[in-house]
């Protein structure tokens, strides 16, 4: 067991242990008697445990194993230390364990995905040097002339997810014997780089990080050059510099100044071809391999996992534009986009991630079942539309009725109206959550007997045997 | 699969594009040129922006920031909406706060009017006790029925509910309460008696071993000073009538004993600091039209 297989092993868990708070706290949502009156399973703690789990636990140790596994692979290198490596992935780890027992026990900061309180925050910020060396280091020694692309893009996650730590959460403890801290932002300014911090959270962590991810694994599984280098390199740059801009739309009409917003928007909106240049670098990679999709469900689910990436991209200018925001906003029509980006684009991709890494860390052949896998991709494809068409007709509707006049000038609906009408759509939400896991869990099956079967017992032939054309 | 074009870079077979000629672990790069559409819209949406930015509040200076060309804020805009929606609602709110209740009633438009503005404020106001339609629910009154536990439910009686409350910290609240008669005065086996007793009052099911008429002496001594001999009431203290099968907490006799041993003493806020005279007025009109009077 190396530090990149003990990563693996851990997203899978943290993996299944987020979708199952998601699908408990989208029950409760449905019907709030499964918040049991106790604080420990109440929405409000479990909610922070949930997008944790799911970004930093699942998101967060995918990233790691793979990062590891790719700058090795594209570097020719032994990763640098000898035990940093472990020391990034139990340290994370435990990380994530202090931070989502603190969630539980009503310890917080009350910051949306920074919750963990400035003894975890210190915690990460020693772990997340140590990646960002140990990274940094194994590129240093590299014995290939260039770097990869997906070695751009991991590196950028790392560091700008750094600073973007270190920017949110300065803050001082009650006493050094207490879990509580201040701030130092407050008002306005703690609005603003909260969602600096928030909005980037997206941009590098589950964006700039799983296009390396996207990078490696297409191109390898497919078997296809990259489609464009020039591409990767003018979306590289350019997503690097307008996402870490575009923030503000997370505040359109509130106290933050109408400059602010006016940028937020702007840069969103020139974001979206930046965005689309790695959908389109992904599908087209393709070409010439598009046949595969028919019979290899892993390659399909990472490039079903590029189309919903594009569409969550386009769905977000789309919705930081004020006009629509002023519909969209503080609906659920924004948990929809979230999650067409989460499950469709980050869950699919690592997915797909953890199936082409399962076999070749454990020196499989192959894997256990690709018509598992098959499976896991219908079950799980299904429980996203429910997921995102249920809440965008929720989120549409609910913003409507908001707005709605009567001919003599008072709102036609209360608020109580808007939470009845929203209760056969938490169902069909809650419902393709269930199917979302329902497949993760037969990813779980087929990773587990993979891992088990008899290992490669002949060693790869040095000439691949000839295969006539179809 | 690829063959060596004149500069030493390899080309893809299936594309005709050459790749830069590195490969990492196995995997290379097309040259392809970026596409076309893809820069045009790239370069439509910076173009875009920055139109954006001279039409509207876009960059920061030293104190202050450029206000753009149609001098457009988002303040401005709210300020804008809500002077509107106010100024279309004028002439009505002023009507309205004009008339008497006896004039809202003979002017049909004043009316829808007032049903209108009522609905609106009782959704976000009322509905969360009494429900959305003003169903009630245990210990909030259902107000859609014409049993009115204060007054006889004239639009006078809900106005001066409404504004000054009920048992609410307003000195002209709206007082009088069920006491509590487990705290010394009545024994448990005379609160069983007397809750037997008002069960029976509605005509509801009673174990037939028990004494009634001990109860209804118990009533009689206890009771009947505020809910009348006869259980009807009196809404002048807002003691419910006891005979119409109409149960604000329950009819069941534990809920009933529990009413006698530990007092009721529910509480109506006081809407009169928290909502114009306009909109109570409204209120009162909207919520006569959903049960009516006596």
């Amino acid at each position: 067991m190396g530090p990149v297989k003990f990563a693996t092993i851990a997203a899978v868990f943290w993996g299944i242990a987020g979708f199952t708070v998601g699908l408990i706290i989208a029950s409760q949502l449905a019907f709030p008697a499964l918040n049991f009156d106790l604080p420990w399973t109440a929405f409000g703690r479990m909610r922070p445990l949930h997008t944790s789990a799911v970004i930093f636990a699942f998101g967060g140790n995918v990233l790691i194993a793979t990062s590891f596994y790719v700058v090795q692979r594209t570097c020719r290198a032994r990763l640098a230390g000898d035990l940093s490596p472990w020391f990034v992935v139990l340290g994370y780890n435990f990380f994530i364990v202090i931070a989502g027992t603190g969630y539980l026990l009503g310890i917080t900061q009350s910051k949306e995905y920074a919750e963990p309180e400035w003894y975890a925050d210190i915690l990460l910020t020693v772990v997340w040097v140590v990646y960002f060396l140990v990274f940094l280091c194994t590129i240093i020694k590299r014995e290939e002339p260039h770097i990869y692309v997906a070695n751009w893009f991991y590196l950028a996650f790392i560091l700008t997810i750094a600073v973007l730590h270190l920017g949110n959460n300065p803050s001082i403890p009650v006493s050094i014997y207490s879990s509580k801290s201040y701030i130092v932002w407050s008002g306005v300014q703690d609005a603003m780089v909260q969602w600096w911090y928030g909005h980037n959270a997206v941009g590098f962590f589950l964006t700039a990080g799983f296009l390396g991810i996207m990078y490696y694994f297409i191109p390898k599984r497919a078997e296809r050059p990259v489609y464009s280098y020039r591409l990767s390199i003018i979306h590289f740059w350019s997503l690097i510099f307008m996402y870490i801009w575009a923030g503000p739309h997370h505040l359109h009409y509130t106290a933050l100044p109408d400059w602010a917003q006016t940028l937020g928007m702007t840069f969103s909106i020139m974001l979206w071809m930046p965005s689309w240049g790695g959908m389109i670098n992904g599908l087209m990679t393709l070409s010439g391999a598009w046949d595969k999709l028919r019979t290899d469900p892993v390659l399909r689910m990472l490039v079903v996992s590029v189309a919903f990436y594009g569409m969550s991209t386009f769905e977000g200018p789309l919705m930081s534009i004020k006009a629509v925001n002023s519909l969209s906003h503080y609906t659920d029509w924004t948990i929809g986009h979230v999650h067409s980006g989460a499950l469709g684009w980050v869950g699919y991709v690592s997915f797909g991630a953890i199936y082409c890494l399962v076999p070749w860390l454990w020196n499989k052949p192959k894997l256990y079942s690709l018509r598992l896998v098959n499976w896991h991709f219908w079950i799980s494809t299904l429980g996203i539309v429910c997921y995102i068409s249920a809440m965008w007709v929720a989120g549409i509707m609910q913003g409507l009725m908001w707005r709605a006049y009567t001919s003599l000038g008072f709102l036609e609906y209360s608020f109580l109206e808007t939470v009845e009408a929203m209760h056969p759509f938490y169902i069909i939400r809650a419902f393709g959550g269930g199917l979302f896991l329902a497949g993760a869990l037969i990813m779980v099956w087929n990773i587990y007997k993979t891992i088990v079967s008899p290992s490669e017992e002949t060693e790869v032939s040095a000439t691949p045997a000839l295969v006539p054309a179809e | 699969m690829s063959t060596a074009s004149p500069d030493h870079k390899d080309v893809d077979a299936h594309t005709g594009t050459a790749t830069t000629g590195h490969e990492w672990d196995g995997i290379r790069e097309l040259n392809t040129p970026l596409p076309k559409w893809w820069l045009n819209i790239f370069y439509a949406c910076i173009v875009w922006a920055v139109g954006y930015w001279i039409v509207y509040p876009a960059i920061p200076l030293a104190t202050s920031f450029t206000k753009g060309v149609i001098g457009y804020s988002s303040r401005g805009e709210v300020t804008q909406e809500l002077a509107d929606l106010q100024s279309a609602r004028a002439p009505m709110v002023k009507a309205l706060a004009g008339a008497s209740f006896a004039d809202i009633e003979k002017d049909p438009k004043l009316l829808t009017f007032a049903r209108a503005q009522g609905k609106a404020a009782f959704g976000d106001n009322c509905a969360p006790c009494h429900g959305a339609g003003g169903g009630g629910s245990k210990a909030f009154p259902n107000l859609v029925d014409d049993d009115w536990l204060w007054g006889a439910g004239s639009l006078e009686d809900i106005q001066q509910t409404l504004t000054h409350g009920i048992r609410s910290a307003d000195p002209e609240a709206r007082a009088g309460n069920m006491p509590a008669f487990g705290d010394g005065v009545l024994k448990p086996v005379e609160i069983s008696l007397v809750s037997d007793y008002v069960r029976s009052l509605s005509s509801l099911p009673v174990d037939k071993a028990v004494d009634l008429k001990a109860g209804e002496k118990v009533f009689a001594e206890n009771c009947a000073a505020c809910h009348g001999d006869n259980g009807k009431g009196n809404n002048e203290l807002g003691a419910p009538n006891l005979t119409d099968q109409i149960w604000l907490y329950g009819s069941d006799k534990v809920t009933i004993a529990e009413g006698i041993t530990k007092g009721r003493g529910g509480i109506m806020p006081n809407w009169g600091g928290r909502l114009d005279a306009g909109t109570i007025k409204a209120l009162a009109v909207y919520v006569r039209t959903l049960g009516g009077g006596r």
